[in-house]
């Protein structure tokens, strides 16, 4: 396999053999060594093989190795010749991350840190199997999975302005819960308003360092030390469940054959199950939205609580990591409305496009991108180029380097909680191994990740922020 | 020999289950799956389901088996401690899996370690030596 070195972060794999596109790889000569480690660079080569992808496969600089589509991969498809793919968007359907701020400061906190932390893991109920606190019938089930964050906001968690600053605003209006499985509403209604556990967390920050004042400033970040509060966490088991249903529909319906990886299962986007699954997807990012809609609710009352006042928590952003939908973009010189699957990619749209809350439209979208825990997290902004360069995208995250399982071998939970508490990081967990398992070190260097976005222009630096209390499922 | 072994993985699980019968694999395959959420040794025998699940091959078989013990942690907070008088017959233009579950429900007694998102295709294999052999990633 021939790797070409375009620049210092920009590598190409040109087309050859069954690719209809190239491959282009958006990575530092040392993230790049991580890459080749595992089989990231063959399954984006598997994407550039697909029916109706547009242009070039992407892969973002965090990538890594998924199933069908590498993780940090991102696709276009031509909406009459092209496909969708459960695998192209994952398992874990609007996996995101929402981004409060706050006027306090790390000052005015120090005291009731511990108490904040512990307060919230009282409220937003975290890790494996653990349901939540609203238990609902069927029929509100499936409407909030119509109507996503709006749900939530009409139920009184949060604010109206939340879902502005809410990519799609919270909802996806093409949903219809309709076609989602028994089975997704089952595992759906105890999950509503939980964190989960994995790679989820809830973490209080503060800003560290400001890049672009400017960006800093719409965005409603003022100064160093100033406290933010982010979660990440997805569509739980009600989105796992669409993505296992539509890959089991859609080998039933088409077979397999012909497929370098059966993973990459797909349907025709116009049709019939290419639509069954795009409304089912939907529905599953609407769970996903009104799930941190409430999660972040939770929060402002706590800090209502402790504090004596929530005023000023308002959202910067919340964005999808893992998700597809339908976007205009220029290929060959021709504006073109094109099916983008993100799979562990975030959206990065730059001044002017529709899509962003007229609040940014003038600098660009927020970009949110968390490190791993007890490490430094990104909030970045969209840019022009990156809709030219990689369909509007950029990384998610810091991405893994080190299997859980060698994780687990090489760390000992204790004594990592004892570290990031020597750092004065808080950590309220709900399992030893998980806190093992997600240590920073089994993870990339997320300052290496964001540099990359940053001087490849898809994504442009606007503030670094450290955890002060980190929350685990 | 051993009832499974795990493999290394950037960023999920890869295990390998062994039995001497293809239905022994499945069985230790759901035990591989649940120990990385709990130490089904420690789970009671107290709850019964019955499992039943169909694949157009034995790949889609086993994807679907494994999902029930997904959906029963979600749904009813079942935990596995093993699989019994599993049978797997070829029927039409697939296969069909019918076995009972026991184990326990979950409490406070018991310890949740992880969570499995879903089970993947990727890198699936199902091979028959002197013995049976299914390897299986889980997305966690």
């Amino acid at each position: 396999m021939e790797i070409k070195r375009i620049n210092d972060y920009t590598w190409e794999i040109p087309k050859h053999g069954q690719m209809r596109v190239p491959t282009v790889i958006y990575i530092s000569s040392k993230l790049l060594e991580s890459v080749k480690q595992d089989l990231t660079l063959r399954q984006a080569q598997n994407v550039a093989c697909l029916k109706g992808i547009q242009k070039t496969a992407y892969v973002m600089p965090d990538a890594h190795q998924g199933y069908g589509f590498p993780i940090g991969g991102v696709a276009a498809f031509d909406l009459d010749e092209g496909i969708i793919s459960p695998g192209g968007v994952g398992y874990d359907i609007n996996c995101g991350v929402r981004l409060l701020r706050t006027d306090y400061s790390a000052k005015d906190i120090h005291e009731r840190r511990k108490q904040l932390l512990t307060e919230i893991f009282k409220e937003v109920p975290a890790g494996v199997g653990k349901g939540g606190t609203t238990r609902l019938s069927r029929n509100v089930l499936k409407e909030v999975c119509s109507k996503g964050a709006e749900w939530a906001v009409e139920n009184g968690y949060g604010k109206r302005e939340d879902l502005q600053r809410t990519e799609e605003n919270g909802r996806m209006k093409a949903a219809d819960p309709g076609y989602l499985s028994q089975r997704a509403v089952e595992r759906g209604i105890p999950q509503l308003g939980t964190l989960g556990a994995g790679n989820h967390f809830l973490e209080i920050q503060k800003v560290d360092e400001i890049y672009d004042d400017e960006g800093a400033r719409v965005f409603g970040i003022h100064a160093r030390d100033q406290i933010l509060v982010m979660i990440h966490c997805g569509s739980r088991g009600l989105g796992h469940q669409v993505a296992s249903d539509y890959i089991r529909l859609m080998e039933n319906k088409f077979g397999i054959k012909g497929l370098p990886d059966r993973e990459l299962i797909n349907a025709p986007i116009r049709s019939p199950l290419g639509q069954e699954y795009y409304k089912s997807m939907s529905a599953a990012v609407n769970f996903a939205f009104a799930n941190r809609q409430m999660i972040a609710h939770w929060v402002r009352e706590v800090f209502a609580r402790v504090m004596g006042s929530s005023e000023g928590m308002d959202q910067v952003y919340d964005v999808c990591h893992n998700v597809a939908k339908f976007e205009k973009h220029t290929i060959e010189g021709r504006e073109k409305e094109v099916c983008i699957h993100r799979k562990g990619a975030t959206r990065s749209f730059g001044p002017g496009r529709p899509e962003i809350p007229e609040v940014y439209r003038s600098v660009g979208q927020p970009v949110i991108i968390p490190g791993s825990m007890g490490t430094a997290s990104y909030i970045l902004v969209g840019t022009k180029e990156a809709e030219q360069l990689s369909f509007g995208s950029t990384a998610h995250g810091a991405g893994r380097a080190m299997s859980r399982h060698e994780a687990l071998r090489r760390f000992r939970g204790e004594k990592i909680k004892m570290d990031l508490e020597s750092r004065g990081i808080e950590l309220k967990f709900t399992g030893w191994k998980g806190i093992a398992e997600e240590a920073s070190a089994a993870y990339k260097d997320v300052d290496e990740v964001v540099k990359v976005s940053h001087k490849v222009g898809i994504g442009k630096l606007v503030a670094r922020v450290v955890p002060v209390g980190v929350m685990k499922g | 020999m051993r009832k499974y072994r795990f493999l290394r993985h950037t960023a999920d699980a890869k295990f390998q289950a062994l039995g001497q019968t293809l239905e022994e694999a499945f069985a230790n395959a759901a035990l591989a799956t649940s120990s990385l959420m709990w130490d089904w040794r420690k789970v009671e025998r107290k709850v019964e389901y019955p499992v039943r699940a169909e694949g157009r091959d034995l790949e889609q078989l086993l994807v679907n088996f494994l999902e029930e013990i997904l959906y029963l942690l979600d749904t009813k907070g079942f935990l596995l401690n093993s699989t019994e008088d599993m049978s797997i017959h070829k029927r039409n233009e697939g296969y069909v899996l019918n076995a009972r579950f026991l184990g326990d429900n979950y409490s406070d007694r018991y310890n949740l370690l992880g969570g499995v998102k879903a089970i993947t295709y990727n890198e699936m294999s199902i091979t028959k030596n002197d013995h049976y052999t299914v390897q299986v990633v889980v997305d966690i």
